[in-house]
Protein backbone atom coordinates (compact mmCIF):
# COMPACT_ATOMS: atom_id res chain seq x y z
CA UNK A 1 0.00 0.00 0.00
CA UNK A 2 1.02 3.58 -0.37
CA UNK A 3 2.73 4.71 2.75
CA UNK A 4 4.15 7.96 3.96
CA UNK A 5 6.88 7.55 6.53
CA UNK A 6 9.01 10.06 8.33
CA UNK A 7 12.03 9.55 6.07
CA UNK A 8 10.97 10.87 2.70
CA UNK A 9 12.79 10.72 -0.60
CA UNK A 10 13.26 14.48 -0.34
CA UNK A 11 14.98 14.00 3.04
CA UNK A 12 17.22 11.42 1.43
CA UNK A 13 18.02 13.79 -1.40
CA UNK A 14 19.20 16.41 1.07
CA UNK A 15 21.41 13.98 2.99
CA UNK A 16 22.74 12.30 -0.15
CA UNK A 17 23.49 15.54 -1.98
CA UNK A 18 25.20 16.93 1.13
CA UNK A 19 27.42 13.85 1.28
CA UNK A 20 28.13 14.02 -2.44
CA UNK A 21 29.29 17.63 -2.07
CA UNK A 22 31.92 16.36 0.37
CA UNK A 23 32.96 13.60 -1.98
CA UNK A 24 32.98 15.26 -5.40
CA UNK A 25 34.37 18.78 -5.91
CA UNK A 26 32.73 18.86 -9.34
CA UNK A 27 29.23 19.09 -7.82
CA UNK A 28 27.15 22.11 -6.83
CA UNK A 29 23.61 22.32 -5.47
CA UNK A 30 21.43 25.16 -6.74
CA UNK A 31 18.28 26.08 -4.82
CA UNK A 32 15.42 28.54 -5.00
CA UNK A 33 14.60 28.70 -1.27
CA UNK A 34 12.75 25.35 -1.26
CA UNK A 35 14.65 22.88 0.98
CA UNK A 36 17.31 25.54 1.62
CA UNK A 37 17.35 25.11 5.40
CA UNK A 38 18.08 21.42 4.89
CA UNK A 39 21.31 22.43 3.20
CA UNK A 40 22.49 24.85 5.90
CA UNK A 41 25.27 22.55 7.07
CA UNK A 42 26.38 21.77 3.52
CA UNK A 43 26.36 25.48 2.69
CA UNK A 44 28.56 26.21 5.68
CA UNK A 45 31.00 23.53 4.54
CA UNK A 46 30.86 24.47 0.85
CA UNK A 47 29.78 28.11 0.58
CA UNK A 48 30.64 28.35 -3.12
CA UNK A 49 28.92 25.10 -4.07
CA UNK A 50 25.57 25.46 -2.29
CA UNK A 51 23.85 28.32 -4.05
CA UNK A 52 20.41 29.66 -3.12
CA UNK A 53 19.18 32.24 -5.64
CA UNK A 54 15.98 33.02 -3.71
CA UNK A 55 12.52 32.70 -5.22
CA UNK A 56 13.83 33.10 -8.78
CA UNK A 57 13.22 30.00 -10.84
CA UNK A 58 14.28 31.38 -14.22
CA UNK A 59 17.59 32.24 -12.58
CA UNK A 60 17.66 28.83 -10.88
CA UNK A 61 17.87 27.12 -14.26
CA UNK A 62 19.86 29.87 -16.01
CA UNK A 63 22.52 29.82 -13.30
CA UNK A 64 22.50 26.03 -13.42
CA UNK A 65 23.29 26.27 -17.13
CA UNK A 66 26.06 28.78 -16.49
CA UNK A 67 27.61 26.58 -13.81
CA UNK A 68 27.58 23.66 -16.22
CA UNK A 69 29.27 25.78 -18.90
CA UNK A 70 32.26 26.15 -16.58
CA UNK A 71 32.53 22.41 -15.99
CA UNK A 72 30.58 22.12 -12.74
CA UNK A 73 28.00 19.32 -12.39
CA UNK A 74 25.01 21.28 -11.02
CA UNK A 75 22.10 19.73 -9.12
CA UNK A 76 19.10 22.07 -9.16
CA UNK A 77 16.12 21.50 -6.90
CA UNK A 78 12.69 22.85 -6.12
CA UNK A 79 9.09 21.70 -6.46
CA UNK A 80 8.29 20.22 -9.87
CA UNK A 81 5.92 23.06 -10.72
CA UNK A 82 8.73 25.56 -10.40
CA UNK A 83 11.60 23.40 -11.64
CA UNK A 84 10.22 22.22 -14.97
CA UNK A 85 6.93 23.95 -15.74
CA UNK A 86 7.61 27.56 -14.78
CA UNK A 87 11.13 27.85 -16.30
CA UNK A 88 10.54 25.46 -19.17
CA UNK A 89 12.23 27.67 -21.76
CA UNK A 90 15.30 27.87 -19.53
CA UNK A 91 15.31 24.06 -19.35
CA UNK A 92 15.10 23.95 -23.14
CA UNK A 93 17.66 26.66 -23.92
CA UNK A 94 19.97 27.14 -20.92
CA UNK A 95 20.59 23.41 -20.58
CA UNK A 96 19.74 21.47 -23.74
CA UNK A 97 20.50 24.09 -26.36
CA UNK A 98 23.78 25.06 -24.70
CA UNK A 99 24.82 21.43 -24.93
CA UNK A 100 25.48 21.07 -21.20
CA UNK A 101 24.39 18.53 -18.62
CA UNK A 102 22.66 18.99 -15.28
CA UNK A 103 20.64 17.14 -12.67
CA UNK A 104 17.18 18.43 -11.81
CA UNK A 105 15.62 17.02 -8.64
CA UNK A 106 11.97 17.79 -7.97
CA UNK A 107 9.65 17.33 -5.03
CA UNK A 108 5.87 17.25 -4.54
CA UNK A 109 5.09 15.46 -7.81
CA UNK A 110 1.52 15.36 -9.04
CA UNK A 111 -0.56 15.14 -5.86
CA UNK A 112 1.71 15.17 -2.81
CA UNK A 113 0.23 18.31 -1.26
CA UNK A 114 -3.36 18.45 -2.47
CA UNK A 115 -4.33 20.97 0.20
CA UNK A 116 -1.96 23.30 -1.64
CA UNK A 117 -4.03 23.00 -4.79
CA UNK A 118 -3.21 23.07 -8.47
CA UNK A 119 -0.36 25.57 -8.18
CA UNK A 120 1.82 23.00 -6.42
CA UNK A 121 0.98 20.03 -8.64
CA UNK A 122 3.18 19.16 -11.63
CA UNK A 123 1.61 16.17 -13.36
CA UNK A 124 2.95 17.37 -16.74
CA UNK A 125 6.66 17.45 -15.86
CA UNK A 126 7.65 14.17 -17.51
CA UNK A 127 5.50 14.85 -20.59
CA UNK A 128 7.14 18.25 -20.98
CA UNK A 129 10.64 16.79 -20.76
CA UNK A 130 9.56 14.23 -23.35
CA UNK A 131 9.38 17.10 -25.86
CA UNK A 132 13.13 17.69 -25.43
CA UNK A 133 16.04 15.51 -26.51
CA UNK A 134 18.40 13.66 -24.23
CA UNK A 135 16.68 13.58 -20.86
CA UNK A 136 17.05 10.64 -18.52
CA UNK A 137 14.09 10.47 -16.11
CA UNK A 138 14.36 8.59 -12.83
CA UNK A 139 11.20 8.03 -10.76
CA UNK A 140 12.34 6.24 -7.60
CA UNK A 141 9.77 4.58 -5.37
CA UNK A 142 11.74 4.42 -2.14
CA UNK A 143 14.42 6.54 -0.41
CA UNK A 144 17.05 3.83 -0.95
CA UNK A 145 16.29 3.85 -4.67
CA UNK A 146 16.35 7.64 -4.66
CA UNK A 147 19.85 7.61 -3.18
CA UNK A 148 21.11 5.09 -5.69
CA UNK A 149 19.64 7.01 -8.62
CA UNK A 150 20.87 10.37 -7.29
CA UNK A 151 24.39 9.01 -7.01
CA UNK A 152 24.15 7.62 -10.52
CA UNK A 153 22.86 10.97 -11.83
CA UNK A 154 25.57 12.95 -10.06
CA UNK A 155 28.30 10.75 -11.52
CA UNK A 156 26.92 11.04 -15.06
CA UNK A 157 27.39 13.92 -17.49
CA UNK A 158 24.05 14.33 -19.25
CA UNK A 159 20.62 15.75 -18.51
CA UNK A 160 18.92 13.87 -15.71
CA UNK A 161 15.58 14.50 -13.99
CA UNK A 162 14.95 12.82 -10.65
CA UNK A 163 11.30 12.95 -9.64
CA UNK A 164 10.81 12.58 -5.89
CA UNK A 165 7.44 12.07 -4.24
CA UNK A 166 5.97 11.61 -0.80
CA UNK A 167 4.25 8.53 -2.18
CA UNK A 168 6.54 5.56 -1.81
CA UNK A 169 6.62 1.79 -1.70
CA UNK A 170 7.12 -0.19 1.51
CA UNK A 171 10.37 -1.73 0.34
CA UNK A 172 13.18 -0.77 -1.98
CA UNK A 173 13.71 -3.01 -4.99
CA UNK A 174 17.09 -4.19 -6.36
CA UNK A 175 17.01 -1.74 -9.24
CA UNK A 176 19.61 -1.01 -11.89
CA UNK A 177 19.58 2.59 -13.21
CA UNK A 178 18.14 2.67 -16.71
CA UNK A 179 16.55 -0.80 -16.56
CA UNK A 180 13.08 -2.11 -15.83
CA UNK A 181 12.99 -4.82 -13.17
CA UNK A 182 10.73 -7.85 -13.46
CA UNK A 183 9.00 -8.07 -10.08
CA UNK A 184 6.30 -10.55 -11.04
CA UNK A 185 6.30 -13.08 -13.87
CA UNK A 186 2.93 -13.99 -15.40
CA UNK A 187 2.22 -16.83 -17.81
CA UNK A 188 0.37 -15.13 -20.62
CA UNK A 189 -1.64 -12.13 -19.49
CA UNK A 190 -0.83 -8.44 -19.85
CA UNK A 191 2.46 -6.84 -18.98
CA UNK A 192 1.93 -4.05 -16.45
CA UNK A 193 4.66 -1.44 -16.16
CA UNK A 194 4.55 0.26 -12.74
CA UNK A 195 6.50 3.50 -12.57
CA UNK A 196 8.16 4.34 -9.25
CA UNK A 197 5.91 4.89 -6.24
CA UNK A 198 2.80 3.27 -7.74
CA UNK A 199 4.36 -0.20 -7.55
CA UNK A 200 2.79 -1.32 -4.26
CA UNK A 201 -0.68 -0.31 -5.39
CA UNK A 202 -0.16 -2.05 -8.72
CA UNK A 203 0.99 -5.28 -7.03
CA UNK A 204 -2.01 -5.20 -4.72
CA UNK A 205 -4.30 -4.52 -7.67
CA UNK A 206 -3.14 -7.50 -9.72
CA UNK A 207 -3.04 -10.03 -6.87
CA UNK A 208 -4.32 -13.33 -8.25
CA UNK A 209 -4.39 -12.08 -11.84
CA UNK A 210 -2.20 -13.57 -14.55
CA UNK A 211 -0.02 -10.56 -15.31
CA UNK A 212 3.66 -9.76 -15.53
CA UNK A 213 4.76 -6.66 -13.61
CA UNK A 214 7.78 -4.66 -14.68
CA UNK A 215 9.03 -1.99 -12.31
CA UNK A 216 10.35 1.22 -13.90
CA UNK A 217 12.41 3.37 -11.55
CA UNK A 218 13.99 4.83 -14.67
CA UNK A 219 11.34 5.63 -17.27
CA UNK A 220 13.46 7.53 -19.83
CA UNK A 221 15.17 6.22 -21.77
CA UNK A 222 12.31 3.74 -21.99
CA UNK A 223 13.58 0.20 -21.53
CA UNK A 224 12.11 -1.18 -24.75
CA UNK A 225 14.26 -4.29 -24.59
CA UNK A 226 12.76 -5.27 -21.24
CA UNK A 227 9.22 -4.78 -22.53
CA UNK A 228 9.88 -6.74 -25.71
CA UNK A 229 11.54 -9.48 -23.67
CA UNK A 230 8.55 -9.74 -21.36
CA UNK A 231 6.26 -10.10 -24.37
CA UNK A 232 8.53 -12.40 -26.36
CA UNK A 233 6.54 -15.59 -25.95
CA UNK A 234 3.10 -13.97 -25.88
CA UNK A 235 0.55 -14.37 -28.64
CA UNK A 236 -0.94 -11.03 -27.62
CA UNK A 237 0.93 -7.88 -26.72
CA UNK A 238 -1.25 -6.22 -24.08
CA UNK A 239 0.55 -3.54 -22.11
CA UNK A 240 -0.61 -1.41 -19.20
CA UNK A 241 1.47 1.51 -17.96
CA UNK A 242 0.68 2.96 -14.54
CA UNK A 243 2.55 6.19 -13.87
CA UNK A 244 2.21 8.79 -11.11
CA UNK A 245 2.00 11.72 -13.55
CA UNK A 246 0.03 12.59 -16.68
CA UNK A 247 -1.84 9.54 -17.95
CA UNK A 248 -0.54 8.21 -21.23
CA UNK A 249 2.85 9.90 -21.01
CA UNK A 250 4.61 6.61 -21.80
CA UNK A 251 2.08 5.33 -24.32
CA UNK A 252 4.06 6.63 -27.36
CA UNK A 253 7.16 4.85 -26.07
CA UNK A 254 5.27 1.56 -25.78
CA UNK A 255 3.96 2.04 -29.31
CA UNK A 256 7.46 2.71 -30.59
CA UNK A 257 8.87 -0.35 -28.81
CA UNK A 258 6.15 -2.54 -30.31
CA UNK A 259 5.86 -0.88 -33.72
CA UNK A 260 6.52 -4.16 -35.50
CA UNK A 261 3.73 -6.15 -33.86
CA UNK A 262 0.06 -5.67 -33.11
CA UNK A 263 -0.45 -4.50 -29.58
CA UNK A 264 -2.86 -2.84 -27.21
CA UNK A 265 -1.87 -0.32 -24.58
CA UNK A 266 -3.69 1.15 -21.59
CA UNK A 267 -2.10 4.27 -20.14
CA UNK A 268 -3.13 4.97 -16.56
CA UNK A 269 -1.99 7.98 -14.58
CA UNK A 270 -3.03 11.41 -13.44
CA UNK A 271 -5.98 12.81 -15.36
CA UNK A 272 -5.55 15.91 -17.48
CA UNK A 273 -8.65 17.44 -15.94
CA UNK A 274 -8.17 19.60 -12.86
CA UNK A 275 -9.87 18.03 -9.88
CA UNK A 276 -10.36 21.32 -8.01
CA UNK A 277 -10.37 19.46 -4.71
CA UNK A 278 -8.06 19.79 -1.72
CA UNK A 279 -7.81 16.99 0.84
CA UNK A 280 -5.16 14.27 1.11
CA UNK A 281 -2.74 12.55 -1.24
CA UNK A 282 -4.62 9.27 -0.81
CA UNK A 283 -7.89 10.95 -1.79
CA UNK A 284 -6.27 12.32 -4.94
CA UNK A 285 -4.69 8.98 -5.83
CA UNK A 286 -8.15 7.44 -5.59
CA UNK A 287 -9.74 10.30 -7.54
CA UNK A 288 -7.33 9.63 -10.40
CA UNK A 289 -8.21 5.93 -10.25
CA UNK A 290 -4.72 4.96 -9.14
CA UNK A 291 -5.56 3.26 -5.83
CA UNK A 292 -5.33 -0.54 -5.76
CA UNK A 293 -9.08 -1.16 -6.02
CA UNK A 294 -9.56 1.23 -8.94
CA UNK A 295 -6.51 -0.14 -10.72
CA UNK A 296 -7.79 -3.70 -10.37
CA UNK A 297 -11.16 -2.74 -11.85
CA UNK A 298 -9.65 -0.78 -14.74
CA UNK A 299 -7.00 -3.35 -15.63
CA UNK A 300 -9.40 -6.31 -15.31
CA UNK A 301 -12.06 -4.66 -17.44
CA UNK A 302 -9.54 -3.77 -20.14
CA UNK A 303 -7.71 -7.11 -20.18
CA UNK A 304 -10.80 -9.24 -20.81
CA UNK B 1 31.91 25.70 -48.60
CA UNK B 2 34.01 23.37 -46.46
CA UNK B 3 35.60 25.85 -44.11
CA UNK B 4 35.22 25.31 -40.41
CA UNK B 5 35.87 27.72 -37.61
CA UNK B 6 38.91 25.70 -36.61
CA UNK B 7 40.48 26.59 -39.92
CA UNK B 8 40.39 30.31 -39.29
CA UNK B 9 43.40 31.58 -41.18
CA UNK B 10 45.28 33.51 -38.55
CA UNK B 11 48.38 33.58 -40.73
CA UNK B 12 46.74 35.39 -43.58
CA UNK B 13 44.63 37.45 -41.22
CA UNK B 14 46.76 38.13 -38.16
CA UNK B 15 45.41 40.05 -35.22
CA UNK B 16 46.43 43.28 -36.83
CA UNK B 17 42.99 43.98 -38.26
CA UNK B 18 41.49 47.22 -37.09
CA UNK B 19 38.09 48.71 -36.45
CA UNK B 20 38.14 50.05 -39.99
CA UNK B 21 38.15 46.47 -41.33
CA UNK B 22 34.80 45.65 -39.71
CA UNK B 23 32.48 47.23 -42.31
CA UNK B 24 34.19 45.20 -45.03
CA UNK B 25 33.82 42.00 -42.98
CA UNK B 26 30.15 42.78 -42.36
CA UNK B 27 29.77 43.37 -46.06
CA UNK B 28 30.77 39.77 -46.70
CA UNK B 29 27.56 38.76 -44.88
CA UNK B 30 25.23 41.31 -46.43
CA UNK B 31 26.75 41.90 -49.82
CA UNK B 32 26.75 45.63 -49.14
CA UNK B 33 30.00 47.57 -49.22
CA UNK B 34 29.00 50.38 -46.94
CA UNK B 35 27.14 50.52 -43.67
CA UNK B 36 25.90 53.66 -42.03
CA UNK B 37 26.60 54.42 -38.40
CA UNK B 38 23.41 52.64 -37.37
CA UNK B 39 24.32 49.39 -39.15
CA UNK B 40 25.09 47.86 -35.82
CA UNK B 41 24.44 49.26 -32.39
CA UNK B 42 26.88 46.82 -30.84
CA UNK B 43 29.88 47.27 -33.13
CA UNK B 44 31.92 49.73 -31.07
CA UNK B 45 31.21 48.00 -27.78
CA UNK B 46 32.22 44.64 -29.23
CA UNK B 47 35.38 46.04 -30.76
CA UNK B 48 36.62 47.74 -27.61
CA UNK B 49 35.90 44.62 -25.55
CA UNK B 50 37.64 42.23 -27.94
CA UNK B 51 40.48 44.58 -28.82
CA UNK B 52 41.41 45.91 -25.42
CA UNK B 53 39.50 44.37 -22.52
CA UNK B 54 38.74 40.66 -22.84
CA UNK B 55 41.57 38.23 -22.15
CA UNK B 56 40.62 35.70 -24.79
CA UNK B 57 42.32 34.45 -27.92
CA UNK B 58 41.48 31.91 -30.62
CA UNK B 59 44.37 29.67 -29.64
CA UNK B 60 43.15 29.60 -26.03
CA UNK B 61 39.41 29.48 -26.61
CA UNK B 62 39.05 26.58 -24.18
CA UNK B 63 41.42 27.89 -21.49
CA UNK B 64 39.56 27.74 -18.17
CA UNK B 65 41.28 30.97 -17.08
CA UNK B 66 39.93 32.97 -20.03
CA UNK B 67 37.46 35.79 -19.65
CA UNK B 68 33.94 34.91 -20.81
CA UNK B 69 31.93 37.07 -23.20
CA UNK B 70 28.26 36.13 -23.47
CA UNK B 71 26.30 37.76 -26.27
CA UNK B 72 22.82 37.70 -24.77
CA UNK B 73 21.27 39.93 -27.40
CA UNK B 74 21.68 37.38 -30.15
CA UNK B 75 19.70 39.35 -32.69
CA UNK B 76 21.74 40.96 -35.45
CA UNK B 77 24.99 39.10 -34.83
CA UNK B 78 26.79 40.45 -37.91
CA UNK B 79 28.88 42.86 -35.87
CA UNK B 80 29.78 40.00 -33.51
CA UNK B 81 30.82 37.69 -36.34
CA UNK B 82 32.81 40.50 -37.96
CA UNK B 83 34.71 41.07 -34.72
CA UNK B 84 35.28 37.33 -34.27
CA UNK B 85 36.66 37.20 -37.82
CA UNK B 86 38.86 40.24 -37.25
CA UNK B 87 40.26 38.61 -34.12
CA UNK B 88 40.93 35.25 -35.76
CA UNK B 89 38.15 33.15 -34.17
CA UNK B 90 36.47 32.44 -37.50
CA UNK B 91 37.72 32.51 -41.08
CA UNK B 92 36.58 35.63 -42.93
CA UNK B 93 35.57 33.43 -45.86
CA UNK B 94 33.03 31.80 -43.59
CA UNK B 95 31.12 35.08 -43.30
CA UNK B 96 29.80 34.58 -46.81
CA UNK B 97 27.90 31.49 -45.64
CA UNK B 98 25.89 33.56 -43.12
CA UNK B 99 22.48 31.96 -42.55
CA UNK B 100 23.08 29.02 -44.89
CA UNK B 101 21.98 25.49 -44.07
CA UNK B 102 25.49 24.19 -43.46
CA UNK B 103 26.87 27.42 -42.09
CA UNK B 104 27.88 27.65 -38.42
CA UNK B 105 26.88 31.32 -38.59
CA UNK B 106 23.17 31.66 -37.94
CA UNK B 107 21.12 34.78 -37.51
CA UNK B 108 21.36 33.83 -33.85
CA UNK B 109 24.64 32.27 -32.69
CA UNK B 110 24.95 28.64 -31.59
CA UNK B 111 27.85 27.99 -29.22
CA UNK B 112 28.16 24.37 -30.31
CA UNK B 113 28.92 25.44 -33.89
CA UNK B 114 31.46 28.23 -33.36
CA UNK B 115 34.58 27.89 -31.26
CA UNK B 116 34.94 30.91 -29.00
CA UNK B 117 31.21 31.63 -28.79
CA UNK B 118 30.30 31.06 -25.16
CA UNK B 119 26.50 30.77 -25.40
CA UNK B 120 23.81 30.14 -27.94
CA UNK B 121 21.35 33.03 -27.82
CA UNK B 122 18.41 34.49 -29.65
CA UNK B 123 15.60 34.23 -27.13
CA UNK B 124 16.04 37.33 -25.00
CA UNK B 125 16.84 37.34 -21.32
CA UNK B 126 19.02 34.26 -21.03
CA UNK B 127 22.52 35.75 -20.99
CA UNK B 128 22.54 37.42 -17.60
CA UNK B 129 21.29 34.33 -15.72
CA UNK B 130 23.82 32.20 -17.62
CA UNK B 131 26.45 34.79 -16.76
CA UNK B 132 25.54 34.59 -13.08
CA UNK B 133 26.02 30.83 -13.20
CA UNK B 134 29.26 31.19 -15.11
CA UNK B 135 30.67 33.58 -12.51
CA UNK B 136 29.52 31.25 -9.72
CA UNK B 137 30.98 28.22 -11.47
CA UNK B 138 34.38 29.84 -11.95
CA UNK B 139 34.45 30.93 -8.30
CA UNK B 140 33.45 27.44 -7.15
CA UNK B 141 36.54 26.10 -8.92
CA UNK B 142 38.84 28.71 -7.41
CA UNK B 143 39.05 30.70 -10.64
CA UNK B 144 38.55 34.14 -9.12
CA UNK B 145 40.37 36.10 -11.81
CA UNK B 146 38.41 35.57 -15.05
CA UNK B 147 35.84 38.26 -15.80
CA UNK B 148 32.39 37.42 -17.13
CA UNK B 149 30.86 39.94 -19.55
CA UNK B 150 27.27 39.84 -20.78
CA UNK B 151 26.02 42.07 -23.59
CA UNK B 152 22.30 42.86 -23.39
CA UNK B 153 20.08 45.34 -25.20
CA UNK B 154 17.91 47.99 -23.57
CA UNK B 155 14.74 46.37 -24.94
CA UNK B 156 15.98 42.96 -23.89
CA UNK B 157 15.80 44.20 -20.30
CA UNK B 158 12.01 43.98 -20.65
CA UNK B 159 12.40 40.25 -20.00
CA UNK B 160 11.90 39.56 -16.30
CA UNK B 161 14.62 36.92 -16.15
CA UNK B 162 17.21 39.72 -16.35
CA UNK B 163 15.87 41.24 -13.17
CA UNK B 164 16.15 37.97 -11.30
CA UNK B 165 19.84 37.95 -12.26
CA UNK B 166 20.43 41.65 -11.58
CA UNK B 167 18.87 41.51 -8.11
CA UNK B 168 20.69 38.32 -7.12
CA UNK B 169 24.10 39.34 -8.47
CA UNK B 170 23.94 42.65 -6.65
CA UNK B 171 22.80 41.07 -3.40
CA UNK B 172 25.62 38.49 -3.31
CA UNK B 173 28.22 40.99 -4.60
CA UNK B 174 29.13 38.91 -7.62
CA UNK B 175 31.96 41.20 -8.60
CA UNK B 176 33.36 39.19 -11.50
CA UNK B 177 30.09 39.70 -13.37
CA UNK B 178 29.86 42.58 -15.84
CA UNK B 179 26.95 43.71 -17.97
CA UNK B 180 27.14 46.03 -20.93
CA UNK B 181 23.75 47.37 -21.98
CA UNK B 182 23.69 48.67 -25.53
CA UNK B 183 21.01 51.34 -25.31
CA UNK B 184 19.49 52.32 -28.63
CA UNK B 185 16.27 53.37 -26.89
CA UNK B 186 14.30 50.52 -28.41
CA UNK B 187 12.44 49.41 -25.25
CA UNK B 188 8.79 50.10 -25.93
CA UNK B 189 8.11 51.60 -22.52
CA UNK B 190 11.60 52.91 -21.78
CA UNK B 191 13.28 52.65 -18.41
CA UNK B 192 11.96 55.08 -15.82
CA UNK B 193 14.84 56.81 -14.10
CA UNK B 194 17.35 55.55 -16.65
CA UNK B 195 18.76 52.08 -17.16
CA UNK B 196 21.74 52.50 -14.85
CA UNK B 197 19.50 53.36 -11.91
CA UNK B 198 17.92 49.91 -12.05
CA UNK B 199 21.34 48.27 -11.71
CA UNK B 200 22.49 50.76 -9.08
CA UNK B 201 19.40 50.12 -6.95
CA UNK B 202 20.34 46.43 -6.95
CA UNK B 203 23.84 47.17 -5.69
CA UNK B 204 25.79 47.28 -8.93
CA UNK B 205 28.53 49.68 -9.88
CA UNK B 206 27.43 51.57 -12.99
CA UNK B 207 28.70 53.85 -15.72
CA UNK B 208 26.78 55.42 -18.60
CA UNK B 209 28.81 56.46 -21.64
CA UNK B 210 28.65 57.25 -25.34
CA UNK B 211 28.50 53.84 -26.99
CA UNK B 212 30.47 55.10 -30.00
CA UNK B 213 33.34 56.66 -28.00
CA UNK B 214 36.07 54.04 -27.75
CA UNK B 215 38.07 55.86 -25.10
CA UNK B 216 34.99 56.39 -22.94
CA UNK B 217 33.94 52.77 -23.37
CA UNK B 218 37.39 51.54 -22.41
CA UNK B 219 37.45 53.72 -19.32
CA UNK B 220 33.98 52.49 -18.28
CA UNK B 221 34.87 48.85 -18.94
CA UNK B 222 38.03 49.02 -16.85
CA UNK B 223 36.67 51.06 -13.97
CA UNK B 224 37.39 49.37 -10.62
CA UNK B 225 34.29 48.06 -8.85
CA UNK B 226 35.43 46.18 -5.74
CA UNK B 227 32.76 44.00 -4.17
CA UNK B 228 30.10 44.82 -6.74
CA UNK B 229 29.10 43.63 -10.19
CA UNK B 230 29.55 46.31 -12.82
CA UNK B 231 27.15 47.56 -15.48
CA UNK B 232 28.10 49.82 -18.38
CA UNK B 233 25.26 51.48 -20.28
CA UNK B 234 26.51 52.28 -23.78
CA UNK B 235 24.18 54.81 -25.36
CA UNK B 236 23.96 54.84 -29.16
CA UNK B 237 21.65 56.43 -31.71
CA UNK B 238 17.96 55.60 -31.28
CA UNK B 239 16.82 52.62 -33.30
CA UNK B 240 13.86 54.55 -34.67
Amino acid sequence: MTTTVAATMRDRFISTASTLLDEDPRLAVVLADISATGFDAAAAAHPDRVINVGIREQLLIGATGGLALTGVRPIAHTFGSFLVERPFEQVKLDLGHQGVGAVLVSALGSYDWPAGGRTHMSPADVALLDTLPGWTVHVPGHPDEAELLLRDAAAADGLVYVRLSLQQNAEARPITPGRFLTVRQGRGGPVVIAVGPVLDDVLAAVAGLDVTVLYASTVRPFDSAALRGALADRANADVVVVEPYLAGASTPFVAEALADRPHRVLGLGVSRQELRHYGTMQEHIAAHGLDARSLRERISAWAV
Amino acid sequence: MTLTTAEADTHTYPHARTFDDLPGLMGRMTGADKHGPAASSTLDVLWVLYDRVLRIAPEAADDQARDRFLLSKGHGPMAYYAVLAAKGFIAPELLETFGGYDSPLGHHPDRTLIRGVEIGSGSLGHGLPLGVGTALGLRAQGLIDPAVWVLVGDAELDEGSNHEAIAYAGAVRLDRLHAVVVDNQSATHGWYGGIASHFAAAGWSTATVDGRDHAALYEAFTQPHPGRPHAVVAVVEPKN
